[in-house]
């Protein structure tokens, strides 16, 4: 599960590259909705919605571009700030997304306690609500996020931020194996995998791999879209491969 | 100007346990900070009703900050004016020359009480950081600054004051280079370290309890200055001014205030050069609710909900957003926001200077320049009560800047 900026740089690279990755091995992408303060992102992340606000980006362009995609390809969601939802209205927001195509969005500031209305506005319309746990998450906490959660839960592998590790923590797999004893949604887990050896690491305890600042950082490297999609079509299908033999 | 008692439905018995004051406030952060968030709010709530360490914190208020600070008669500038009799608070006389000491020291209690062994905090003007700074040096706490590159331009004598005790610096190079970025990676400092290390955030801003609790760590201010009316005036004052950024030196001035109808309470933004957004950093005046760095409050932000470059020439001030008790003040019409522009705080600052032989920050001097106006319109029996929140030296070299005078 590939995440990208969206308008990183332009809307027109991440339309692109939406519309080939499915192909490569991809079965879910996250897409992320540049904020100007995002606190839970790392240097890579941060760096592409600075480029792509300063390129002009506007919601707009999101839901726009998921009405251009084809409707039966790989699912997407949303990654995006509550400050964005909230400006925008939340009914408001659930019905564009969905109008464009969007299964669900994944709000990385919304915590449990603060979501109840948002996530009434998501299941009358739907729409999934994907919620994050958190190696801080105390136990019976994690319960009631799963309870609340919709469509997946996120596992966030590590305290801190977006971006790639060489390690991960020693007891990931316990924890996410004991979450998954106490809910019946898929478990993906996300934030800092860098490549094909973490994914075949994680593949066997997890039923997605969410994998971004590694993909931000191919396309930041890239000289115009067709090589932004090249790059990442094939990192893709490194990954799907590592996680296929794993 | 008359003092007839408001209408105002606002209450001190905020927030509520979530956090909220009216609509404003809560948290909304990555979940990776809940726990520590919870367990902030727990020890605050033990040392507020543990004497030891109430009795501690006011030791060093009295011994180590020289508190109370004095509430002094302005007398030239009174008559320069021709109306109320002007008052300052002069917080500008704490230890490290700003209101920020109050809080410091008692969040760096915190940390200790917490076993946490590291502080990281964020700053615009410099003094939070000072008073971060210093704090740490005096409980031996290794201390982390995150600070602007625009900032860290202007408040030069603040960075190397933060230097000498003993403070890491980190410039921070993103977005306006300025305290909204500052607090950004401070935050995400946090995401990684928070099970060791404590934030110590300056402001009334950010995710519960933070706004609370500084605001009560700040509320000595405002307890002080009613003590001290009715020793001095044998009455409570019928208009407090103070200056808003994130607004912690208004929050702790108006807090004990909050419930007595007679007294007016006026908050001053940075009005910086003009009305257009990012020509000011009036979030209260021009804003309008949303969501930024952990909080529901007045913002400035476009359609979308992208936060809004701000502008005023003091470093302090210089922030897009508000403590959510504001808005809830605002909203419920305790408190009247207007706004001070730099060229009005520029002149108040020299008032100050040549008729009271006090140099006051250029923060501070927002809130001098609006209480001469409210009082030049207010009877001589009356009076105004200014929070002077920090003293100007800091300012001296970005003001000789801006007028193209060396230094």
């Amino acid at each position: 599960m590939p995440f990208l900026t969206a308008g990183d740089p332009n809307i027109e690279t991440t339309q692109a590259i939406l519309k080939e990755i499915g192909s490569a091995g991809a079965n879910l992408c996250e897409v992320g909705v540049p904020y100007s303060d995002p606190i839970a992102d790392g240097p890579t992340i941060q760096a592409s919605y600075q480029r792509a606000l300063d390129n002009g980006f506007r919601l707009q362009h999101v839901f726009d571009m998921g009405a251009k995609l084809p409707a039966d390809g790989m699912p997407l969601v949303t990654m995006v700030s509550y400050a964005i939802i909230f400006r925008t209205g939340l009914k408001q927001y659930v019905q564009q997304a969905k109008a464009a195509g969007y299964a669900g969005a994944i709000v990385p500031d919304l915590l449990v306690e603060e979501a109840d209305e948002f996530a009434q506005v998501c299941r009358d319309a739907d729409f999934s609500l994907i919620q994050l746990v958190t190696p801080t998450t105390p136990r019976e906490r994690q319960v009631q996020i799963a309870n609340s959660s919709s469509g997946f839960l996120y596992y966030v592998s590590v305290t801190g931020i977006t971006g790639e590790r060489v390690e991960l923590p020693k007891d990931l797999t316990d924890n996410v194996q004991w979450l998954r004893s106490q809910t019946d949604l898929p478990i993906c887990i996300g934030f800092g995998i860098s490549g094909p050896e973490t994914a075949a690491k994680l593949a066997p305890v997890s039923d997605g791999l969410i994998v971004g600042s590694a993909v931000v950082r191919r396309i930041a490297a890239a000289k115009d879209a067709a090589e932004a999609t090249e790059n990442v079509k094939s990192f893709v299908g490194e990954l799907r491969q590592a996680i296929d033999n794993a | 100007m008359s003092s007839a008692p408001l209408e105002s439905n606002a209450s001190a018995a905020v927030p509520d346990e979530r956090g909220r004051f009216g609509d404003f406030g809560g948290r909304f952060v990555p979940e990776t900070l809940t726990r520590a968030l919870d367990q902030l709010a727990e020890e605050y709530e033990l040392a507020k009703k543990d004497k030891a360490f109430q009795t501690e914190l006011r030791g060093l208020l009295k011994t180590f900050v020289g508190r109370p600070s004095p509430l002094y008669l302005a007398k030239r500038l009174t008559d320069a004016v021709g109306g109320a009799q002007i008052w300052l608070k002069r917080e500008d006389l704490n230890h490290t020359g700003a209101h920020k000491i109050n809080n410091t020291l008692g969040q760096a209690l915190l940390t200790l009480r917490m076993g946490k062994t590291r502080v990281i905090a964020e700053t615009g003007a410099g003094q939070h950081g000072v008073a971060s700074a210093t704090a740490c040096a005096h409980f031996g706490l290794p201390c982390t600054v995150y600070m602007g590159s625009e900032d860290i331009r202007r408040q030069k004598p603040n960075v190397f004051s933060m230097k000498l005790m003993g403070a890491d610096i980190c410039p921070v190079e993103s977005g306006s280079k300025t305290l909204r970025d500052a607090v950004n990676e401070a935050m995400r400092d946090w995401m990684s370290s928070v099970e060791n290390t404590h934030y110590i955030i300056g402001s009334v801003i950010g995710p519960h309890p933070f706004p609370m609790m500084v605001r009560d760590f700040q509320a000595i201010i405002g307890q002080e200055t009613r003590e001290q009316c009715r020793d001095t005036l044998d009455r409570l004052p019928d208009c407090v001014v103070a200056c808003v950024g994130g607004g912690s030196n208004a929050a702790g001035m108006f807090y004990p205030f909050v419930e007595d109808d007679g007294v007016r309470l006026v908050g001053v933004e940075a009005g910086g050069r003009g009305t257009d957004p990012g020509d000011h950093a009036s979030p209260l005046s021009f804003g309008s609710p949303g969501v930024l760095h952990g909080s529901y409050s007045y913002v400035m932000q476009d359609d979308d909900g992208q936060t809004c470059d701000v502008h005023s020439m003091s470093a302090g001030l210089d922030y897009p957003g508000v403590g959510p008790e504001h808005s809830y003040w605002k909203d419920t019409g305790r408190v009247n926001y207007i706004e001070c522009g730099d060229d009005a705080a520029l002149q108040a600052f020299d008032q100050l200077a040549r008729t009271e032989g006090i140099i006051a920050a250029l923060e501070s001097s927002h809130a001098i320049a609006k209480a001469m106006t409210i009082a030049a319109d207010m009877p001589s029996d009356q009076h105004v009560v200014v929070c002077l929140s920090g003293r100007g030296d800091k300012d001296a070299m970005e003001i000789a800047r801006l007028r193209g005078e060396t230094w």
